[in-house]
């Protein structure tokens, strides 16, 4: 039986259901109770004791095609020497240390660096602008910063009201040209070696990664995740994804997000996989190429990129061999059923969608390897997971085909502890004995759950949740908006996008100039994601009496449907 | 002011962050990750007022955008008469 033809890791869904505890996970990843329950342990320390530190950790491709390779043992020593660096800066247990760089290695040596002193990794999105960083770097009250010599200028400018942000760490650079007050620059390849570095004895419960989510209101905000996670990710990295030791596992998620740490850096580490990371963003051909040439064998993905690749033609794809594909999958929005019928027609298998939030961890509800593939379906629950659908008084709904909020019964391994500094916001997810996570969705009669849409006024964009929050107060700050509201628009590629309203001060005239000004400015002030795409200039937002955004008036203005109960809008 | 040095100067001053970083002709712009898919829309809405067209979604690809020589060659087929 060939490598694409063999039996996937999980033998029969049905089976595994039975009897399942969580110390099924534990059981596979044959926790070492001698050792330090800590990811950093697990997922590169470990290979190296049981003699795997010359096999192929990370193969990256810089922006230039340049290709290197680092072994499980490189990850070790310069992880290592990392952790030592931070304990030399006075960086203990517990504190806040950001990682705001692009796809580069020194981030996973930096991401196990932290882990391996206790610390707490607090991934930034690269593309972040000075106000994005400036609201995650103060929530969370970072010591320090690992960033490169492009993006410590954007760091620069944030940090003047940050004064608990002591570091700066430039990775790539080894002088000390240019340096600033609090600013240290080395590559961390040519740090003096560091054999051993004795990890931080943590236990399941001790704080590993918190990820910045948007929500419905206020700014983001900071999900802790604990060490206890692993068990969970590791598993799901096995049977949803199907990733095995000898595998050439690719997941094209960004490290800034959710995806990038638990199935870019955790999962797969954690069962000694080979990872394959391209440091350039969407480029159909430089995919494909990448795929042939590294052998890909296992492909995560998201719906925006397939859907961008299905444009490109299937002409492309047979320029290059991609036989070496096993198992595809795909997270970030629903996919829809042309993708995974078009993955089948030019890959020959379909992508498999899977379901998940920055809050879960890890895959909850998926389609798994081996399972009939309903096109369009999210799939059904992991083992271990009691999803459901909710009515409006959040009690399950026992019919089928019955629309409902999607929801899943606490606890779970690789559950968020809190919101940072938030413990309101948390309570207020939890009803009724439910996690509700904000989506709406359906099972049908064969316990398939489907995609609804969401349940409240984030935008998912390319698979990304922006909080219309954010991007209004960003938007206030430009000179000319008076007031305004952002809300997301069906987008056939990247399912919505930021549109804006916006009302203008006196003095300033819709314009397509202004327009342009307006989208470059939150691109900066945000991100490229938040930035809104269409921009439609109001005289006056839709409010309730109490001043309040109607933006379900808006979404309904911006679809051309009927606006519905006007009644509690404010009078003219 | 020709159409390259528009194009240029328009990169230059809203997705350069290194002063020193230069833009020629044939400088990637996508592939080297001056600027993104996703602020790709801001650059497609600039030409798009500045020329004076309508530049469709399906020529908006990454490789379309990706040098100064091949936006002016997706501009010019829009806008025969541009520069």
């Amino acid at each position: 039986m060939s490598a694409r033809e063999r039996k996937p890791n999980l033998g029969s869904y049905e089976d595994s259901l039975r009897d399942f505890t969580w110390n099924v996970a534990e059981r596979e990843l044959q926790r070492d109770e001698a050792a330090p329950f800590n990811i950093a342990y697990y997922c590169v320390d470990r290979h190296c004791s049981q003699g795997k530190g010359a096999k192929t950790a990370l193969i990256w491709e810089s922006m230039q095609g340049e290709v290197r390779k680092y072994d499980f043992q490189q990850m070790k020593l310069y992880s290592n020497a990392f952790a030592a660096r931070l304990q030399e800066l006075g960086i203990k247990k517990g504190d806040r240390v950001a990682v705001y760089l692009d796809r580069v290695p020194p981030l996973y040596f930096a991401f196990f660096g932290i882990l391996k002193l206790g610390a707490i990794a607090v991934p930034l999105f690269s593309a972040f602008g000075e106000e994005a960083l400036e609201v995650r770097l103060s929530d969370c009250a970072a010591v320090a910063c690992v960033t490169s010599t492009r993006l410590v200028r954007r760091l620069r400018k944030a940090r003047t009201s940050l004064p608990l942000l002591k570091h700066l760490l430039v990775v790539d650079a080894a002088g000390a040209e240019g340096l600033q007050d609090g600013e240290t620059a080395f590559a961390v390849e040519q740090l003096p070696p560091v054999e051993e570095f004795p990890i931080a004895d943590v236990d399941a419960e001790t704080p590993s990664v918190l990820h910045y989510t948007s929500g419905t209101t206020g700014q983001p905000k900071g999900a802790l995740h604990v060490h206890g996670s692993l068990p969970q990710q590791s598993l799901t990295t096995k049977w949803v994804l199907d990733v095995r030791e000898d595998d050439v596992y690719w997941c094209t998620a960004d490290p800034g997000w959710v995806t990038g740490i638990s199935y870019g850096v955790i999962g797969p580490w954690s069962l000694a996989a080979t990872q394959l990371v391209l440091e350039v963003g969407f480029i159909p051909a430089r995919w494909y190429n990448a795929i042939q040439t590294h052998k890909v064998t296992v492909w995560y993905s998201a719906p925006t990129a397939i859907r961008l690749l299905m444009r490109e033609g299937d002409e492309i794809v047979g320029n290059y061999d991609l036989s070496s594909l096993r198992h595809l999958c795909s997270v970030g929005e629903p996919l829809n059923p042309e993708a995974v019928i078009w993955s089948q027609k030019v890959f020959g298998k379909p992508f498999h969608d899977t379901w998940w939030q920055t809050e879960t961890g890890s895959i909850m509800v998926t389609n798994f390897p081996g399972m009939v593939v309903k096109p369009g379906s999210m799939g059904k629950p992991f083992p271990g997971v009691t999803a459901a659908v909710l009515d409006e008084d959040y009690q399950p709904i026992a019919q089928p085909n019955r629309s409902g909020k999607l929801a899943l019964k606490p606890p779970w391994p690789s559950m968020f502890r809190q919101y940072w500094n938030n413990p309101q916001t948390y309570a207020a997810k939890f009803k009724n004995g439910w996690y509700v996570t904000g989506d709406r969705a359906r099972i049908d009669e064969e316990g398939y759950f489907w995609f609804e849409g969401r349940d409240d006024d984030v935008i998912n964009t390319g698979g990304h949740l922006v909080a219309p929050f954010e991007v209004e107060s960003a938007l206030l700050e430009h000179e000319a908006v008076a007031e305004s509201a952002a809300i997301g628009t069906p987008d056939p590629v990247n399912m919505e996008v930021v549109k804006a309203y916006v009302a203008l001060n006196s003095g300033f005239e819709p314009s397509k100039e202004l327009e342009l000004s307006i989208m470059n400015f939150v691109r900066k002030r945000l991100s490229p994601l938040a930035m809104p795409q269409v921009i439609e200039f109001i005289d006056k937002l839709p409010k309730t009496r109490s001043g309040k955004i109607m933006r379900r008036v808006l979404r309904a203005m911006d679809r051309g449907e009927p606006v519905g109960d006007l009644s509690t809008l404010e009078a003219d | 002011m020709s159409m390259q040095d528009v194009i240029t100067d328009y990169i230059r001053d809203e997705y350069l962050e290194d002063e020193a970083q230069s833009v020629e002709l044939d400088t990637p712009l996508i592939s080297s990750g001056i600027v993104d898919s996703f602020s790709m829309v801001s650059l497609k809405t600039f030409l798009e007022n500045k020329y004076n067209i309508k530049i469709p979604d399906e020529e908006a690809t990454p490789e379309a955008f990706d040098t100064v020589r091949k936006i002016m060659e997706l501009v010019r087929k829009f806008a025969p008469d541009a520069g």
